[in-house]
């Protein structure tokens, strides 16, 4: 293997372009030729687009008739756009019921998991089926399920003695029942992750903790917790860039609709784009997406970093 | 008190695990269901028929959907194994000036949204006159980020030794990646291989955007249409027998290699 020179022991320290010439005249040319195919890639399917996307910002386009620049108009337009700002709530009101449930639901499961049980990887092979099934099956699928007249669901509820429930066509609903949908969707997933933390807790911390007087709830919030606060972050963080990301959810099951109750962000600039054909504004939609989903797992990986024992 | 906990646990995860079966099995059934049967819940009924099924066939190009999506989705595979492998190699074996940066690159691009890039991607492929083509599917799948991170990680493992008496005999360092390195990388290619297929099968976005030809869509931006289009009139059993067509190669899949399809996917969404 050929070792690269920094400093010549003859001519002492190079220019710094002779420095490059001479390393690339001993670098492993192979190399060039296997990462050639992906940098071509990267040039074309990533930076032209991310340059593209960023002029679309500044422009007007129908992809008809000539791209005409406007300034920062898109930009002023996204901050009254009132449609805009529903969906970026819709998100949020997603996400104030799915993290919730899904940290609860999710690590009770993997807590049992973690017991003594038989069966265990039948258990965990039906909870993980959703998440490898196309989303656009389990949407369809759940749509006829929370139907408000024919749904399984409904016809259960009243079986028991409840009154049926509006799902998805009511407005105060119909998001809450995505989000129920997808932490469905998701559980197995996370099931998985929470078990591979609570895998990595010392079993000494355990036996130290019985020794003290410590009884199964207090080892649990005192000890498993604490210790399962990364995975916590990790599961926050991935089912907040999924709720930023919906789009089959509400395009297969309400358009957005009951009054825009359901309306995302992805769906919005998916509307703007290919119904109105406002490219520029499409764009701009994506970068303030993009811009949310950096800002929200920025600041959670703060938390963490303050949080986390030396 | 401890076998009480047992026995509630296992009541807990049995009703759990009937949660996430139950509405499967619920779909299965009710695409052989007659109509004024599907708003049951029972899974067996005695008037089970295909009608269904034919019913799709006779509305929709779903043959050719399965072909596409079939063809998508294993030619993108297969090209994200070999070039993910080949960067992978290179940033992990060997030394050129540049690698360090490109390793960079692709840390940095893995953590570009996919909705940024959605517009401008789209009016490249119309430029390129790609749309209503697999050139559109595929190309733009070709190269994965988190597989070239995956490959890199397991290749700097592989002792040196391998390399060295291979270049000893001569070996060229394609030959030492496919002959030599790829059969010792089974659980990486394994891994990288069902990520990338599954992501590419159920992917519906952007065929929803650069697809317009029915005889080109894949298949879950079909049977959305259909759905969602009002092609099935209100013939639910129809839907239902649409989206089982969809759902049951992956499914069939995962009952198989169940083991491999978790541990993969879980690694997926720590990667990435």
């Amino acid at each position: 293997m050929p070792e690269i020179a920094e400093i010549d022991p003859v001519r002492g320290r190079q220019p710094l372009f002779g420095r490059l010439a001479e390393q690339y005249r001993m670098s492993d040319k192979t190399g060039y030729v296997m990462v050639l195919p992906y940098v071509l890639h990267f040039l074309l399917f990533t930076a032209y687009p991310l340059i593209f996307a960023f002029v679309l910002v500044f422009c007007r386009w129908d992809i008809v008739t000539p791209m005409e620049f406007i300034g920062i108009r898109n930009i002023q337009r996204l901050f009254r756009d009132a449609t805009f700002w529903t969906a970026v709530i819709n998100t949020l009101r997603f996400l104030a019921l799915h993290i919730p449930l899904q940290i609860v639901l999710s690590l009770l499961i993997a807590v049992i998991l973690n017991g003594p049980i038989k069966f265990r990887s039948f258990f965990r092979g039906a909870f993980f089926l959703p998440f490898v099934i196309s989303g656009a099956v389990v949407t369809i699928l759940w749509q006829q399920l929370y139907s408000t007249d024919a749904g399984i669901l409904n016809l259960i509820l009243t079986r028991i003695g409840m009154q049926p429930v509006p799902w998805l066509t009511d407005p105060a609903w119909a998001i809450y029942s995505i989000a129920i949908m997808a932490t469905w969707k998701n559980m197995g997933f996370y099931i998985v992750l929470f078990l591979a933390g609570l895998q990595n807790v010392p079993p000494e911390l355990y036996e130290a903790a019985s020794i003290d007087g410590a009884n199964r709830y207090q080892q649990f919030w005192r000890i498993t917790l604490p210790l399962l606060q990364p995975v916590m972050l990790l599961v926050v963080i991935l089912s907040t860039i999924g709720g930023f990301s919906l789009f089959i959810e509400p395009f297969v099951m309400t358009g957005g609709g009951p009054a825009e109750s359901t309306l995302s962000v992805v769906l919005y600039l998916y509307k703007q784009a290919f119904q109105f054909l406002r490219m520029g504004y499409a764009a701009t939609i994506g970068f303030a997406l993009a811009i949310m989903i950096f800002l929200v797992t920025f600041i959670q990986r703060r938390l963490l970093d303050t949080d986390q024992p030396a | 008190m401890r076998t009480l906990t047992k026995v509630l646990g296992y009541i807990l995860l049995t009703i759990a695990a009937l949660t996430f079966i139950y509405p499967f099995l619920w779909m299965a059934s009710a695409s052989l269901k007659p109509e004024n049967e599907i708003g049951t819940l029972a899974l067996v009924s005695e008037n089970f028929s295909l009608r269904g099924y034919s019913a799709v066939f006779k509305q929709i190009p779903i043959a050719r959907a399965l072909f596409n999506s079939g063809l998508v989705s294993i030619t993108s595979t297969a090209s994200v194994l070999v070039l993910s492998s080949m960067v992978g190699y290179a940033l992990a074996r060997l030394r050129f000036v540049g690698r360090d940066s490109i390793f960079n690159l692709v840390l940095l691009t893995m953590m570009i949204p996919g909705q940024l890039l959605l517009i401008p991607l789209y009016i490249l492929v119309v430029r390129l006159g790609w749309t209503d083509s697999y050139r559109a599917l595929i190309i733009p799948a070709m190269v994965s980020n988190m597989g070239i991170i995956v490959f890199r990680q397991f290749f700097k493992a592989l002792p040196q030794d391998l390399i060295d008496a291979a270049r000893i005999d001569g070996c060229s360092d394609y030959r030492i990646l496919f002959q030599i390195f790829w059969p010792l990388s089974k659980p990486v290619l394994i891994t990288v291989g069902i990520i990338t297929f599954i992501g590419s099968w159920n992917e519906v976005l952007w065929p929803l955007i650069v697809i317009r030809r029915w005889s080109m869509m894949t298949m879950p931006q079909m049977v959305t249409l259909f759905h969602v289009g009002g092609l099935a009139g209100a013939q639910v059993a129809a839907e239902m027998a649409a989206a089982m067509m969809l759902a049951l190669p992956v499914v069939v899949a995962y009952l198989f290699f169940q083991r491999y399809f978790i541990e993969s996917l879980a690694l997926s969404g720590i990667k990435g």
